[in-house]
């Protein structure tokens, strides 16, 4: 689904990512953590096509397409979903009519039927209660005065209504008490299916005893210097990132 | 409103057309002005001698003025003598079908989401209509006339309710106010008179008759609303489908009159034609609207969207008179391109415990200049006189701007005044996010714009909203790449 081979990306002269390598099939939660500042929203914003990045080299195929080629929205069309660290707040527009012409942009895309009023609200019932939110989020403007944890909680709502089938979930668990913890893992699962993709960014071993990972990934300094199952996130727990960093210096050298 | 009703409304609106239409011939007079045009003008209109004494006094006024220049704009000179000041209703050409109207214009029409019927009728088509509407129509007009409301031409009143006309005519905003309120009390072509007597509460919006009506609205345009004691009506102005005329210049006058416990509301959209991208030509639009709140209890609220015009220069104000009375002021103007616009409002409190609102949305895009200007007078006698503004500003780009002059003047310790004000540019971070959904870039700035005014839609009539949200997404095209 996704094939991301020897990226690098820089934001004005400084190169944060470097020399990335990863690989995500349909059906795969992968986890990436590493330390703060390592580039792990970098990688995001640049799979999600944000243009304060530049990507000095290397590919990234999503479906066999050439990712890095597409706007944004088009990515966004293909099925690239990120569920934002910092939210972004958009006052004076309703939350339920941003999803809707943002689904129905997709759905134009994807050669569908636009859904009507009737149709979307019936999804976005549904959708609601699969992250426990409340009716009141729908016509409040996008993100505008919601708390911390709502905002995040509104990012995977957003992921629900969508259906995307790559998810890049960015810290998605900073913020969320824990009980929202639960339920917004519990929706991830419960979005899950044989033929997309999530990537969670996180710096807890916490969230993913909810979201079992496939694979976890350490990303440290722009490159991924260490991948494994989920017990990696255990042991990173443990014993922290100093045991990964001397890891790749012993490589480097050796 | 239901569809129905609306195109119910429609259909009336068409017939309309046909009772509004005065009778001239076709015909025009030289150019420039003297005594002897505003007589000529008087004449043709067949207009009683008042009248014509008080045109002359207007102009006799205007010839001491000079044309202000406090407003932040520039243009070139304008040579008053360079214009015609009467000429009959132009007569369209009458086209076949669409095919033979300019594929840009369709193109808009159908982006405002205009209905083919409508489509066919601005631009002139030949329309075959179902004129069996005209029974509808018909029962709408009687309604009116039953409830004892006067809804006419403002030339047709003076034939037909000259004691209403001379009575109100001036009284709230007088011949000499200003340079260009004095030349329209001389040389006025046309309008609109509303009158609703005491007690009634007008049953519809005047909306979709004025949109078709305003399509040959002249250049000099005067419009008198009068609101009797407990008397309500909601009247629209103009159309958001794009309104072009070789007459530069526009200097129109309003003046509403509210009673004891009468309220007016007064929406306009505006999109007269804002010159092309580098400012070559477009509109000149120089208006004064004014409503005094002569009655307790009586409110009068001003909602606008200015998206036309290369040079808008409109402050639409309320007399607060009597006690209690309210007056109120929602805004939303762009200035795209070379537009420059100058607009606010005068919020004058006389009277005890009144209260007015002012909520100002400048949307400045291109090499646009947006200049908000507001003064709130609260007068010695106004106890606890209220006033609440906000003067919002939104940037797209970095070659436009956006400029507020508020001016208070509070001669009454107990009134209370708050003003508040924000510039904000639209975020890369708002739009990275809406694309991030799949949004278009422009579909997440029309998103960001209408959020941004909703305050202001809020305050329009249902479908109308609706309508000026598109407009200001078409008057913004290819502003944000
Ligand atoms: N616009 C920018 N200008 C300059 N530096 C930037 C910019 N964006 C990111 N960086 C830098 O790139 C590095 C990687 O940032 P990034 O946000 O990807 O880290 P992260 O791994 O997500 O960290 P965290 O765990 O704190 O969220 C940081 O040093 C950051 O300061
Ligand atoms: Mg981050």
């Amino acid at each position: 689904m996704l094939e991301i081979r020897n990226l690098h990306a820089k934001v004005e002269d400084n190169e944060i990512l470097r020399g990335i390598d990863l690989v995500v099939r349909p059906g795969e939660i992968h986890a990436i953590m590493g330390p703060n500042g390592s580039g792990k929203s970098t990688l995001a914003g640049v799979l999600a096509g944000r243009d304060a990045y530049a990507v000095t080299d290397g590919t990234v195929s999503f479906e066999g397409k050439d990712l890095l080629e597409m706007a944004p929205e088009e990515r966004a069309r293909e099925g690239v979903f990120l569920a934002f660290q910092y939210p972004v707040e958009i006052p004076g527009v309703n939350n339920s009519y941003f999803l809707k012409s943002a689904l129905n942009s997709i759905r134009r895309h994807r050669g569908m039927e636009e859904l009507d009023a009737v149709d979307f609200l019936a999804l976005i019932k549904d959708r609601m209660k699969l992250v426990d939110m409340d009716q009141s989020f729908l016509n409040r403007p996008v993100n505008e005065g919601f708390s911390g944890g709502e905002k995040k909680r509104n990012e995977i709502f957003h992921m629900a209504v969508l259906e995307p089938k790559l998810a890049i979930l960015d810290e998605t668990d900073s913020g969320l008490d824990i009980d929202a913890l639960r339920i917004v893992a519990d929706g991830v699962n419960k979005l899950r299916r044989k033929d997309n993709a999530t990537i969670v960014v996180t710096h807890y071993q916490r969230l993913l005893n909810y979201i079992v990972p496939d694979f976890v990934h350490v990303l440290v300094d722009g490159r991924i210097v260490k991948s494994g199952g989920k017990e990696l996130a255990i042991t990173l727990e443990e014993q922290g990132y100093d045991w990964v960093r001397e890891g790749t210096d012993r490589v480097a050298v050796g | 409103m239901s569809t129905e009703t609306r195109e119910v409304e429609e259909l009336a609106n068409r017939e309309y057309k046909w009772g509004f239409v005065t009778d001239v011939e076709s015909e025009s007079i030289p150019k420039g002005l003297n005594e002897d045009v505003i007589r000529l003008i008087s004449a043709k209109k067949k207009e009683p001698e008042w009248l014509l004494e008080w045109r002359l006094k207007a102009f006799r006024h205007w010839q001491t003025l000079v044309e202000p220049r406090w407003p932040n704009v520039t243009y070139a000179k304008i040579d008053y003598q360079d214009i015609v000041y009467y000429s009959a209703p132009r007569q369209k050409k009458q086209l076949q079908s669409l095919d033979e109207v300019d594929p840009e214009i369709l193109r808009t029409y159908e982006k405002l989401g205009i209905p083919l019927r409508e489509q066919e009728w601005l631009a002139g088509v030949a329309v075959d209509a179902v004129f069996d509407s005209v029974s509808v129509a018909t029962t709408f007009k009687e309604k009116l006339r039953e409830l004892g409301i006067i809804f006419c031409s403002f030339s047709e009143a003076v034939q037909e309710h000259p004691e209403l006309v001379r009575k109100y005519l001036g009284s709230v905003v007088p011949a000499n106010d200003n340079f260009f309120a004095a030349l329209n009390s001389a040389v006025f072509s046309d309008g609109s008179f509303c009158y609703i007597p005491k007690g009634v509460r007008c049953p519809m919006e005047l909306s979709t008759y004025f949109r078709i009506n305003a399509i040959d609205t002249g250049q000099f345009e005067r419009t008198l609303i009068v609101a009797e004691e407990g008397a309500y009506v909601s009247y629209l102005e103009g159309c958001t489908a794009p309104q072009r005329d070789t007459n530069q210049l526009h200097a129109a006058v309003v003046e509403i009159v509210a009673m004891d416990n009468a309220r007016v509301k007064y929406s306009t959209v505006q999109n007269w034609y804002p010159g092309d991208k580098d400012g070559k030509g477009g509109i000149y639009n120089f208006v004064t609207k004014r409503g005094k709140c002569a009655g307790v209890n009586s409110r009068i609220s001003w909602t606008q969207v200015e998206t036309g015009s290369a040079i808008t220069w409109k402050y639409p104000s309320v007399l607060l008179i009597g006690d209690n009375s309210v007056g109120e002021f929602y805004s939303v103007a762009l200035a795209n391109h070379r537009q420059q616009a100058d607009t606010g409002t005068k919020m004058i409190h006389i009277g005890k415990n009144t209260r007015s609102t002012i909520v100002s949305k400048g949307i400045s895009a291109g090499f646009g200049q947006n200049s908000y200007r507001g003064l709130v007078e609260i007068k010695k006698g106004a106890e606890n006189a209220r006033n609440f503004s906000q003067c919002d500003s939104l940037l797209l780009g970095d070659k436009c701007g956006a400029h507020t002059f508020p001016y208070i003047e509070v001669k009454n310790t107990t009134s209370k005044v708050e003003h508040e004000a924000s510039t904000s540019k639209i975020g890369e971070d708002q739009i990275f996010y809406c694309k991030q959904r799949g949004l278009s870039a422009e579909d997440a700035v029309n998103m960001i714009v209408n959020g941004f005014c909703k305050e202001v839609f809020r305050e329009l009539p249902m479908e109308f909203a609706v309508e000026a949200q598109k407009l200001l997404g078409v008057s913004l095209e290819g502003s944000v790449g």
